[in-house]
């Protein structure tokens, strides 16, 4: 890479040396009047921005209009060296859209875009900072297009450069060759660091390679296209693809070189088709279209199609199955928690998601909250054996902290994913009254959040429509939680709650 | 790559060309970790084009073309007598990650021939996403077509590691399905649309990743009576009521070995780009679907001027409009001008008058707004008014014919 800025020398210099080379000529502010000569600005080929930025700092800053600057390029490296020394300019405040446009059209293979740039920054630092809002100036306007057309070169480079593979001594080597319009090589580089990083590849254009070894990045001489490793074996499976997705019935060659101009093609190994599915296209459609439509030649396949329609678990074990060889939406849970009772019972209670306990074990409400639940059922006179008990998540989520794993609840949208299922289960176990414990299971069976403190009792799950009743309650952990002096009335209102449930079930059961 | 793949390629790749979509955009900007592979871009690249004009972005194959189903419009129908051929999980994910590699591609976008059963299918096309996803740290961008048939929850799987679901319309009548498509039933493509919908939206509440790059469906024009009101109707309301990101509009095209109940002949190419158009005017520039019709006559877009200028010249009165003054409502009305263009003036115009060559600079669709703008020097006396504006703004008949 370039290190070194540019130098700002003027002929008048080289014929009699000013007293002070730094200073240059005075501006036309400081009353230089008409007899000065232009500076003479000397870039390296290429995308010289760094050369550029020197450059433009230091003109700005003595106040050179544009007129006077005359851009040259050279790769000699003679007329570099001794004149660097000179001290740096100061940074040139820029509004962001101009200091974005910049390195945009530096790439530019235009020999005008430093003296196009030059002149924008000198508006913009001469009383129009508004200038690069005014897309109808005509500075603006070219410089706009020649960012265009960079950013099209660039894009077309990241979207027709093809990879040949090559094995040498360090293994797999992906190599390109590509020609650019326009300098820009080391611009168009890191779209192939961030996508190709695990591999290594070398592009090569004919002013400079680029080369990536799965660590760094390093440019290097042009290249030669008699270099490039010869075919891969992936090559004609490509054009296999090429071919077999064209749709001669739409041939449109326009449109294709339009997108895609010739001057690609020799490095694109798939056009070597195009001649051939050109001259075949017409032929090919009035085939399709006169011919008369074939009866079938198979026979109908009558029972898979009929079997295809019944995909949807039978039992409830069936659904189970799929439940328990689903991954966690959220990784980290050892197993899914199914649901536990006898298919049939009055009363199915749902609450949140499994905790610690119930992940390890694979069971549900066997942790303290579980356990707490069976006191206040045995309390209230239900049989737990004889309930259904689930959960509404069916993984534990969680988040861990040194050797625990804190419980996270369920976000809605997972709810809503794990939904299918408890739908379906409440389906086949086919109960006469669901219990909701808690907000999420509230949730799950009304998909809105509902708060318990006022629908807590006896409620109507649109979903079951009047098959089924609902009650809702807290969930049990949510006692848990409580202060001590809290914990005693509301797990006393618990227990009434599961009473009232109890007496519901058996009106239900009779 | 061996002979078999290759003829297994040949005739899954032909088999899925009839999906329009190719956009391997609007994923949110990724790249490989250290060892991985792959990034998205936000736009997405079209890696090559083929002479039909068409962009080659994503591998796009089906995972099998034998079919249970019996869709008089497809090219896999079970009836038809194509070859059929199946790839195994395996072979898919070594051919996205070997195209992938030699920069062929953008990523995959994977569909599949029911077989079996919808569930079973929709496991498969997930399995090779998971794998490409897991096994190989894929990062590069990935569609699969839904199954609307298939059990929720793995329509749900999929879109963990899914950029893009998609599920094709295809016919936009309850009628037309019946007839054309038995197997499938608009109630449950519906719902499937409106499931991943609510799923996009939750997913991207709580920033947890869910087909990021939204939804799309596919509707075929042509194969049936539907009239181009009726589809932008359609479209409108998939917009407003599923989220959807695109709608397709894939002109009806002879296949081999077609259907009898088919039409024999596919409608212009015109149709279908009239109908992109239309649903532009819906998306960018404010147009409802009732000012849509309106731009119609009987319900058919016309095929020699887009439709914004056809809605133009039936709201001469409207016109013309002060480029140095109007809303951005009124601008993006004018013929020619595109939401861009439009931009550019509003932000031009606080600092300058502008002038007919200054909005030259800013469209290159001047042709077609003169008649419909005031500028500083230029008023379109009576142009605005003249009987033969439609003509003299018709696109020569070159330009019509795609061939």
């Amino acid at each position: 890479m370039m290190q070194d800025g540019a130098v700002v020398a003027t002929h008048q210099e080289a014929a009699l040396p000013s007293p002070d080379p730094l200073r240059g000529p005075p501006s036309p502010a400081e009353g230089g009047g008409n007899a000065r000569a232009p500076q003479s600005i000397l870039l390296r080929p290429g995308a010289d921005l760094t050369g550029f930025r020197d450059a433009a700092r230091r003109l700005i800053a003595e106040g050179i209009p544009p007129e006077a600057v005359a851009w040259a390029v050279t790769d000699s490296p003679g007329l570099f060296g001794t004149e660097t020394a000179q001290a740096p300019a100061a940074p040139l405040a820029l509004p962001k859209p101009v200091a974005a446009l910049i390195p945009q059209v530096i790439p530019h293979r235009d020999p005008e875009r430093y003296g196009l740039l030059y002149a924008l920054i000198w508006r913009v630092c001469h009383g129009e900072r508004h200038l690069m809002e005014v897309g109808s100036d005509p500075l603006v306007h070219r410089l706009h297009r020649m960012a265009k057309a960079i950013g099209r070169d660039l894009h077309k480079m990241h979207a027709f450069l093809r990879f040949r593979r090559a094995e040498d001594a360090a293994g797999e080597h992906f190599v390109a060759w590509f020609e650019p319009d326009h300098h820009i090589l080391e611009a168009a580089a890191p779209f192939f660091v961030a996508r190709f990083r695990g591999m290594r590849w070398s592009i090569l254009t004919p002013e400079g390679s680029a080369h990536w070894d799965t660590e760094t990045l390093t440019y290097g001489p042009p290249g030669d296209r008699a270099s490039l490793p010869e075919g891969d074996g992936f090559e004609a499976g490509w054009q296999t693809y090429y071919e077999s997705t064209f749709n001669p019935a739409r041939t449109n060659l326009k449109a294709m070189r339009a997108e895609m101009p010739k001057k690609y093609w020799h490095n694109m190994p798939e056009t070597a088709a195009i001649p051939a599915l050109v001259r075949a296209a017409a032929g090919r459609t009035d085939a399709m279209i006169e011919r008369e439509p074939t009866l079938p030649t198979r026979r109908e396949p009558a029972r898979a199609v009929a079997a295809m329609a019944d995909q949807d678990p039978k039992t409830l074990e069936a659904l189970n199955a799929i439940i328990k060889r689903t991954e966690p939406l959220v990784p980290g849970a050892t197993q899914a928690v199914l649901g536990e009772g006898p298919s049939g019972a009055t009363i199915a209670f749902v609450g949140e998601q499994p905790g610690d306990q119930e992940d390890r074990q694979g069971r549900p409400f066997v942790g303290p909250a579980g356990q707490l639940l069976s006191r206040a059922m045995a309390e209230a006179g239900i049989d737990r054996g004889a309930s259904y008990l689930t959960n509404a998540v069916k993984h534990f989520k969680f988040e861990e902290r040194g050797k625990r794993r804190i419980h996270q609840k369920p976000t809605a949208g997972e709810v809503s994913h794990y939904r299918w299922w408890l739908d379906r289960e409440l389906d086949f176990v086919a109960p006469k009254l669901v219990v909701a414990l808690g907000a999420t299971a509230v949730l799950a069976l009304t998909g809105k959040a509902v708060p318990i403190t006022r629908a807590r009792g006896p409620f109507r799950f649109d979903r079951f429509e009047d098959r089924v009743q609902g009650f809702i309650t807290v969930h049990p952990s949510y006692l848990l939680r409580l202060p001590d002096e809290a914990k005693e009335e509301a797990y006393a209102a618990f227990v009434d709650d599961l009473r009232r449930v109890a007496e519901i079930g058996r009106e239900l059961a009779a | 790559m061996d002979e078999t793949l290759a003829k297994k390629l040949r005739i899954l790749a032909d088999a899925a060309k009839y999906d329009a979509s190719c956009a391997s955009s609007a994923a949110p900007k990724r790249a490989a970790g250290k060892d991985g592979l792959g990034s998205t871009t936000g736009a997405g690249i079209c890696h090559a084009y083929t002479p039909d004009g068409r962009c080659v972005s994503l591998l796009k194959i089906l995972l099998t073309n034998w079919c249970l189903f019996d869709c008089a419009y497809c090219i896999n129908r079970r009836s038809s007598n194509v070859r059929r051929a199946k790839f195994t999980v395996e072979e898919v994910v070594n051919l996205t990650l070997n195209f992938y590699r030699r920069n062929y591609i953008e990523g995959l976008f994977l569909s599949s021939g029911i077989i079996k059963s919808p569930d079973h299918t929709m496991e498969l096309l997930t399995r090779v996403a998971k794998s490409l996803r897991r096994d190989h740290g894929f990062a590069g961008y990935i569609h699969l077509k839904s199954i609307p048939e298939a059990s929720p929850w793995l329509i749900e799987e999929a879109g963990l590691y899914a950029d893009r679901l998609s599920i094709n319309v295809e016919l936009p009548t309850e009628a037309s399905l019946e007839r054309l498509a038995p197997e499938k039933d608009g109630a449950a493509i519906q719902n499937a649309m409106a499931q991943i919908g609510e799923r996009i939206v939750e997913a991207k509440a709580e920033k947890r990743r869910f087909s990021p790059a939204g939804h799309s469906t596919q509707v075929i024009v042509g194969a049936d009576a539907t009239t181009d009101e009726a589809l932008i109707r359609k479209s409108a309301h998939l917009y407003g009521s599923v989220g959807l990101k695109r709608v397709y509009y894939s002109a009806f095209s002879p296949i081999p070995d077609g259907s009898a109940i088919l039409p024999p002949k596919p409608p212009p190419l015109q149709r279908e780009h009239r109908l992109y158009q239309a649903d532009w005017l819906l998306r960018y520039y404010q147009f409802t679907p009732d000012e849509v019709a309106d731009a119609s006559e009987g319900g058919m877009l016309a095929l020699d001027i887009d439709p914004k200028l056809a809605w133009a010249l039936k709201h001469r009165e409207k016109f013309p409009v002060d480029v140095n003054k109007a809303d951005r409502e009124w601008l993006l009305r004018v013929p020619g001008l595109g939401a861009r263009a439009v931009d550019k003036i509003i932000t031009a115009r606080r600092h300058a008058t502008l002038r007919l060559d200054d909005v030259a600079r800013l469209t290159s669709g001047l042709k077609r707004a003169r008649p419909f703008l005031v500028a500083a020097d230029h008023r379109p006396v009576g142009l605005t008014d003249r009987l033969d504006l439609r003509a003299r703004l018709v696109e020569p008949a070159t330009q019509l014919s795609l061939f």
